[in-house]
């Protein structure tokens, strides 16, 4: 029930957007976004509403991080 | 796209799942609980559970809103259902629960019932101002995640000032059921993999509590790097006794959370006690309509009461959503109660753990 999708954002104007959620567009409220968002920024949808904007260096630095904890040596 | 894909990396798994081997010391057990029951499915999908060592187990929590609703309240919309004035919208998943007389949605339909799926309850209201004549009752359900979109959606009803649009207001929240977990003697839980999407409402600060009684917290993503980076984080915390609440799935998650989404929550609901299949009532768990909103409330519209009632003989939902039991200790697993067939909600919604264990095992 809490799946949230992740689309990228094709049209948007104040309220609303279309996002492209697998090769699909959806229209999605945007009035639960708490940050501005632009064409080609990624979200997360759930229910028809953009509940989170998705942040592409946050990602990079968890990916840094696992790839250094799966490469920690034991003592 | 690269914020999925990256994180099924097969190559990067493989050496997790050795990292948490040398890790997890082989006097420790390490149980752990997914809450959400979204990682209940990823979990399985994924084979995860199969790669980890004996001593590190994963146990399926209550975090599937259809499988806590109570009996009461699924009896409560079958009520509602019965009055051929109202049409019924829902989500999905609701479709295949059964009522305490053995009814569901999906066959009340085929019988003439007007009952309909709806993808968001923003369309929810917009069926109900296209046809002002009918009545339409939504099965609100849902945790944190989906509680603003239902509160936004009786924002704009009410904007819109459409008065044959009304909610069950069934949604729950995840802080008490969490304190209620930690309260229980019979379950030793060592860590929790924090459900990821209610984190993006409330962000860190619901699971504090978790962290300051001694347990590990993870917020955790939907990927298997995601879910096993956590699993091994997990595994440190409880090895160090350095507990906190980490934020592995900060691409998603602001720590603070989205306020503005619980502002729109915090404008229509209220905290309320609710009841929780197989845990039982709990205080301040559920969110009641404000009374400015009452007028969206189906049960006070339609003047339906939600039974108090017991599970259904032989059904052991209740044990599996508070971790006590494998869905397969149930003895109507597999034989009474199949996903075409299900008798407990555990096995209808396609998150329940019986349904994702009968399909994955």
């Amino acid at each position: 029930m809490c799946l949230g999708l992740p689309g990228k954002i094709v049209e948007k104007d104040e309220f609303s957007a279309v996002v492209d959620i697998g090769g699909n567009k959806r229209e999605v409220s945007l009035m639960m976004l708490p940050e501005e968002v632009q064409t080609g920024d990624y979200v997360m949808v759930h229910v028809g509403f953009a509940i989170s904007k998705m942040d592409p260096e946050e990602a990079k630095k968890t990916l840094e991080t696992i790839m250094e904890i799966a490469d920690e040596i034991d003592y | 796209m690269k914020l999925i894909t990256d994180f099924r990396n097969s190559e990067l798994s493989l050496r997790l799942i050795r990292k948490i081997e040398d890790e997890s010391v082989s006097e420790c057990n390490y149980s752990i609980m997914e809450v959400c029951g979204t990682h209940t499915v990823s979990i399985f999908k994924y084979g995860i559970r199969s790669v980890l060592p004996e001593n590190v187990e994963l146990i399926s929590g209550p975090g599937c809103p259809v499988c806590v609703t109570s009996q009461g309240e699924i009896d409560a919309i079958f009520r509602i259902v019965n009055n051929n004035d109202i049409s019924l919208l829902t989500f999905g998943d609701l479709m295949k629960v059964t009522g305490s007389n053995g009814e569901n949605l999906i066959d009340l339909r085929s019988e003439g019932k007007d009952i309909r799926v709806l993808l968001s309850p923003l369309d929810a209201v917009k069926t109900a101002a296209r046809e002002p004549d009918r009545q339409f009752v939504f099965v609100g359900i849902g945790f944190e995640t989906t509680a603003p979109a239902i509160a936004s959606a009786l924002l704009e009803a009410k904007k819109m000032g459409i008065s044959n649009f009304s909610i069950l207001p069934y949604c729950k929240t995840m802080p008490e059921v969490l304190g209620c977990l930690l309260d229980d003697p019979k379950l030793d839980i060592k860590g929790f993999l924090c459900p990821g999407h209610v984190s993006v409402v409330t962000g860190k600060k619901i699971f504090q509590p978790l962290a300051q009684r001694g347990r590990a917290a993870v917020i955790t993503g939907f990927e298997p790097l995601d879910i096993l980076s956590s699993l091994l984080h997990i595994i440190r915390q409880v090895n160090s006794g350095d507990y906190c609440v980490y934020n592995n799935y900060s691409r998603v998650v602001d720590n603070a959370g989205n306020e503005k989404a619980v502002q729109i929550m915090n404008t229509v609901f209220k905290p309320s006690p609710a009841f929780w299949r197989g845990l039982g009532e709990l205080d301040g768990s559920g969110l009641g309509l404000k009374e400015e909103f009452s007028a969206f409330n189906s049960l006070e519209k339609f003047n339906v009461k939600v039974p108090r009632i017991n599970e259904k003989k032989g059904c052991r939902c209740g044990d599996v959503l508070k971790g006590y039991i494998r869905p397969n200790l149930c003895p109507l697993y597999g034989k009474q109660c199949t996903p075409e067939n299900p008798v407990g909600p555990c096995m209808v919604s396609s998150e329940g753990a019986c349904a994702a264990y009968y399909k994955f095992n």
